[in-house]
């Protein structure tokens, strides 16, 4: 079972850190939630892994250990809230910038905006 | 108690000036005195004590672990300063009331004031050396926002920033001495260090602590070469330069080599440097002010060749030029404060300061002038005025030390005091004396009372101490450099020394050939023009800019603007480093029994994974990279739930839950799909460093999973005490509300900034025009005319009460059961949302009737309230206590201040939430989308009725 988890919380991580990659912020904000989702489970984890013993005195003889779970509690809420000041953002910087670009400069490695420009149109398909 | 008290005055004082100057700029200027004149009287309740010798302590544990203790002591030397601080920032506060002009800011001057006067008391009353560290560097931001008070004039800022980088530059130093010092004796006390002479001394460290430290002191108090900073500060309001480059900050570095004059003292070392710096800063200062023409530019160098004169008097290293030391203080002091108030009532009164358009003032302006003489003639060293009593004193210790040769000393001395005499003249003559102009900018007259009182009084004392200095002075003087000296000090002040005194034949020559200078100076001033010299603010100036260069080198050798790879640098970086860190430590076997799989695990499993192997290649349409998120986000709830945590699944499916449609709601604002922009090469290598940081973090998790704790968790605490401490058997909840509950308070804050920022972002969005326009041509696609189905909109107002309750119910089982604070904020906040989605921003936001901001503010309020209600049982801040009531004909039920606690939580959240949602909704009604009012856009009612027609 830990194995199962394991990987779990490593593919997370790695789906997170590729949209994190990304050239645009909408897919970086997922990045980040993706890599946010990984840390709380590996946080959680720490408490290692138990079944059946929630941590409600009285309701069993064994509990599972309270501390990483009320760490992982708020952990979850402040994600929520670091999500929300990076989507305003990359509002903003849309809606300012006129682009959604995360990078500063022109990549070296991206294509030239024309070849961008044709490819969001072919995508969008019929929007103008 | 009363010590600590006397330091935290000024700070708690700081507030008030903020909000009283809604009452006016009487009452403001009322408050911030009566704060610092109620600091002074319990300062002077402390003076018989010290004045019969006792030293007054005040100790307050703090860090103890880290030897920082807020330990307060005061002995003579700091009642002098303290009393000088206090009191003479008592005249600057009548002064600047009746200085500043109506448009200046005057409750943020107050607030800077005092926040300047609490950093400098507590310099001169701490008996810990880190406390005063941080005293140090309060006073050099402080002075920054003085300094910089007029943010219009570029030299204010320019000034504010060049005493910044010098005094904060030298603050570094300091910190870096005292370290070694307290490292030297084993303790960070003053009053343990100041007992171990020897023991510094004779370490190795002696030397390097000691330049440190002066370094810290010379750049504070302006000494050569750091002296330039000084000038610049003028920029600053006059009382500012008063208060500040008179009589308080710039004597702290003084003060720094007075306090550790018994410990530092004394070796060839000190003497060399200290002497030499402040007898080079004395005569250069001295000359320089001669040919300056604006009156503060005068009085700046003239301070900080008075400041070199104390500093080289300290660096005698004898107790009698300590003595001396601290009697010039006193006296530099008061007239100096008085001399710049006198500059800065001539600035107010003519519009200029410049000694070339003044002169004649004498009969415009005859009280400022009296006022202006005394102070000057005593700045000039002429008998019977205090600053005659003390250069006599000076120049006899002068006479009688070695400094390369025997008399080079007293010459240069004699100089320095030749060219005091000369600009003190030039100050009075120039700008005093002479015929009444025509063509000043304004035309002066004296001032009210207001302005001149200060002054007035500063030069009443200076007459007064010049007089009878045994009766008005001595006592202090004997004190002060007692605590300085380490010995008992008992000072003979008197006029007149015999003809054998050298100081009376150097004190001649000064005077005659001061003024034969003066005499001179329309020569001398040719010649001074047409020498070329360094200018110190270009030469700053060019080394800062070199600096920056550097720096700006160096950030663009490191990364290119480009956040993908610093990202990745950093990814590969910290892999790098972990997997060196876990390769070079010793590893226990993974031998920790494992839980057997189980088929609805792996079912959770599979979708997960599938979900997330997804998202890389269909994220390019980005409402169906949302929904895979969400599916990951609300699978990991169910995996919380299995594992035992029923409260982390709750929050995980809520907060899954309300980012969702928070991201639905922004990707209104944002393009539909991810263009394909990188190669596939650069794809591969993207999915190569993902690869790697996923293996690692799952190869490290999986590691962790195998092996037990390497200590003994602390959580068996948190459950042993949940019930029998806290009061509740969720023991999750009572960690958050209770046992942790200051880390939640910190979490809860952090949650409402987030908010606030939110919300700024948006309001700061919707002032730029070009976001207007933009936003103007948003058009959310639509699909069809219904935008608010009835349906819809109707069973979620059927359901926000359910929701509610259900909200309730989850916040009040929360200390025993799965629930709190937290998940119910969440559980309201999504009732809401199903409203704003349902029925539209507008016709929503028109039913709230209370504020979000105030909701998060309730919510902190709210939970200080509950923590800081311990204090009335004598608990720390945030114990939690509880007990169990039966109320007929309820069952007996259990009433916790954690959940009042909790209730602060509940609403921050709640308040953090809805104000996200609300910004975004703000945003939303300026697309060129039309607004709905009302509910339904098909009213059935309407249509009903032209069925009916």
């Amino acid at each position: 079972m830990e194995a199962l988890v394991a990987s779990a919380i490593g593919l997370l991580t790695a789906v997170g850190i590729y949209m994190i990659l990304r050239l645009r912020t909408f897919p970086v904000i997922l990045g980040l939630t993706f890599l946010s989702y990984g840390v709380n489970v590996f946080l959680f984890a720490s408490g290692r892994l138990t079944l059946n013993a929630a941590p409600i005195i009285g309701r069993g003889d064994t509990y599972a250990d309270p501390l990483p779970q009320a760490l992982v509690l708020t952990a979850i809420v402040i994600s929520f809230g670091m999500t929300a000041v990076l989507m305003i953002m990359a509002i903003g910087g849309h809606l300012e910038a006129g682009h959604d670009k995360v990078n500063m400069a022109e990549d070296d490695d991206t294509q030239t905006d024309a070849q961008t420009e044709a490819q969001t149109e072919a995508q969008t398909g019929d929007k103008p | 108690m009363s010590l600590a008290l006397i330091a935290a005055l000024p700070f708690l004082g700081a507030l008030l000036p903020g909000l009283m100057i809604r009452a006016g700029r009487d009452a403001c200027a009322a408050v911030t005195g009566s704060v610092t004149l109620l600091a002074l009287v319990l300062l002077a309740l402390q003076a018989p004590a010290v004045l019969s010798g006792e030293v007054v302590q005040t100790r307050i544990e703090w860090l103890p672990a880290l030897g920082l203790n807020a330990n307060f002591f005061l002995d003579g030397l700091g009642l002098l300063f303290a009393g000088l601080i206090l009191g003479i920032g008592l005249l600057i506060i009548i002064y600047a009331r009746f200085y500043l002009a109506k448009s200046d800011p005057m409750g943020q001057f107050y607030t800077y004031l005092m926040l300047f006067q609490g950093a400098m008391v507590g310099i001169v009353l701490s008996d810990n050396i880190l406390l005063l560290l941080i005293f140090w560097e309060l006073t050099s931001l402080s002075s920054f926002l003085l300094i910089g008070y007029w943010k219009h004039l570029p030299a204010g800022r320019q000034g504010a920033r060049m005493a910044l980088a010098v005094t904060g530059g030298g603050g570094l130093c300091l910190i870096a001495g005292m370290l070694i010092l307290g490292g030297i004796v084993g303790s960070y006390d003053l009053t343990v260090i100041l007992e171990n002479k020897e023991l510094v001394q004779a370490s190795d460290w002696y030397l390097p602590a000691l330049i440190l430290i002066l370094l810290g002191a010379f750049t504070k108090s302006a000494q050569f070469p750091f002296h330039f900073w000084l000038p610049h500060a003028m920029a600053a309001p006059t009382p500012v330069s008063a208060y500040l480059h008179s009589a308080t900050m710039v004597k702290a570095g003084l003060f720094l080599l007075a306090r550790l004059w018994p410990v530092l003292a004394g070796t060839p070392e000190w003497f060399w440097i200290v002497s030499t710096a402040g007898l080079v800063t004395m005569v250069m200062a001295a000359k320089i002010a001669l040919f300056k023409d604006d009156l503060k530019a005068l009085l700046a160098f003239s301070t900080v060749s008075h400041l070199g004169l104390i500093t080289m008097l300290l660096g005698f290293g004898t107790k009698a030029a300590a003595t001396v030391a601290v009697f010039h203080i006193i006296n530099h002091a008061t007239f100096k404060a008085a001399l710049f108030m006198i500059a800065g009532i001539v600035d107010h009164e003519a519009h200029t300061r410049d000694l070339k358009r003044l002169g004649g003032l004498r009969h415009l302006m005859p009280i400022t002038f009296t006022i202006a003489l005394l102070a000057s003639l005593s700045m000039a060293g002429i008998p019977p005025l205090n600053g005659f009593l003390s250069k006599e004193l000076m120049l006899e210790e002068a006479a009688h030390t070695v400094w390369i040769t025997p008399w080079a000393m007293g010459l240069l001395a004699t100089i320095g005091a030749l060219f005091s005499v000369a600009y003190s003249f030039r100050f009075l003559a120039h700008g005093f004396l002479g015929p009444v102009r025509s063509d000043y900018p304004h035309t002066p007259h004296d001032p009210g009372p207001g302005l001149w009182g200060a002054p007035a009084l500063l030069a009443a004392l200076v007459v007064l101490i010049g007089l009878f200095p045994m009766v008005t002075a001595a006592w202090l003087v004997d004190v002060a450099a007692s605590a300085v000296t380490g010995e008992p000090v008992t000072a003979k002040i008197t006029h007149w020394h015999g003809l054998g005194a050298a100081a009376l034949w150097m004190s001649l020559a000064a005077v005659g050939g001061g003024l034969l200078t003066l005499g001179a100076y329309p020569r001398l001033r040719a010649i001074w023009d047409a020498t070329p010299r360094p200018e110190a603010k270009p030469i700053f100036d060019a080394l800062i800019e070199t600096l920056a260069a550097a720096a700006r080198g160096v950030t663009d050798a490191l990364h290119n603007s480009s956040l993908s790879r610093a990202v990745a640098a950093a990814v590969l970086a910290i892999a790098a480093a972990t997997l060196w860190a876990f390769s070079g430590g010793t590893h226990v076997a993974g031998t920790r029994e494992l839980l057997p799989v189980t088929p609805a695990l792996v079912g959770i499993w599979a979708v997960m994974v599938i979900a997330a192997l997804a998202l890389p290649f269909f994220h390019r349409d980005r409402v169906v990279a949302l929904v895979l998120t969400g599916v990951v986000g609300l699978l990991i709830a169910p995996m919380f739930a299995f594992f035992s945590a029923p409260d982390l699944a709750l929050t995980q499916i809520s907060v899954e839950v309300v980012t969702i449609l928070l991201m639905l709601l922004a990707l209104n604002f944002l393009p539909k799909a991810t263009p394909v922009e990188s190669r596939p090469v650069r794809r591969l290598g993207d999915a190569a460093v993902a690869g790697i940081a996923g293996a690692g973090m799952g190869w490290l998790a999986y590691a962790m999973m195998t092996r037990s704790a390497a200590f003994e968790p602390i959580s068996h605490f948190h459950l042993a005490q949940s019930k029998p401490g806290a009061g509740g058997t969720n023991a999750v909840n009572t960690i958050i509300v209770d046992f942790r509950g200051y880390d939640t308070f910190g979490e809860i804050i952090v949650l409402g900034i987030a908010a606030l920022v939110i919300y700024a972002l948006s309001e700061s969005l919707l002032r730029s025009p070009t976001v207007t326009r933009r936003l103007a041509n948003v058009l959310p696609q639509r699909e069809d005319g219904d935008r608010h189905p009835m349906m819809l909109v109707v069973s979620t107002r059927f359901l926000l009460p359910m929701a509610m309750m259900v909200g309730v119910y989850i916040f009040l089982r929360g200390h025993n059961l799965p629930g709190g604070g937290f998940v119910a904020g969440l559980v309201f906040a999504i009732a809401y949302l199903m409203q704003y989605m349902a029925s539209g921003y507008v016709w929503s936001h028109a039913r709230q009737r209370y504020d979000h901001h105030a909701l998060i503010g309730w919510g902190v309020l709210v939970s200080v309230i509950a923590g800081a209600g311990a204090w009335a049982f004598g608990q720390p801040f945030l114990t939690s206590g509880f007990d169990y009531i039966n109320i007929w004909p309820l069952e007996e039920f259990e009433l916790a201040t954690a959940a009042i606690f909790d209730l602060g939580v509940f609403l921050c959240v709640l308040g953090a939430i809805l104000l996200a949602l609300a910004s975004l909704s703000r945003l939303a009604q300026r697309t060129g989308e039309d607004v709905n009012t009302r509910a339904f856009d098909i009213n059935p009612a309407d249509t009903a009725a032209e069925e009916v027609r």
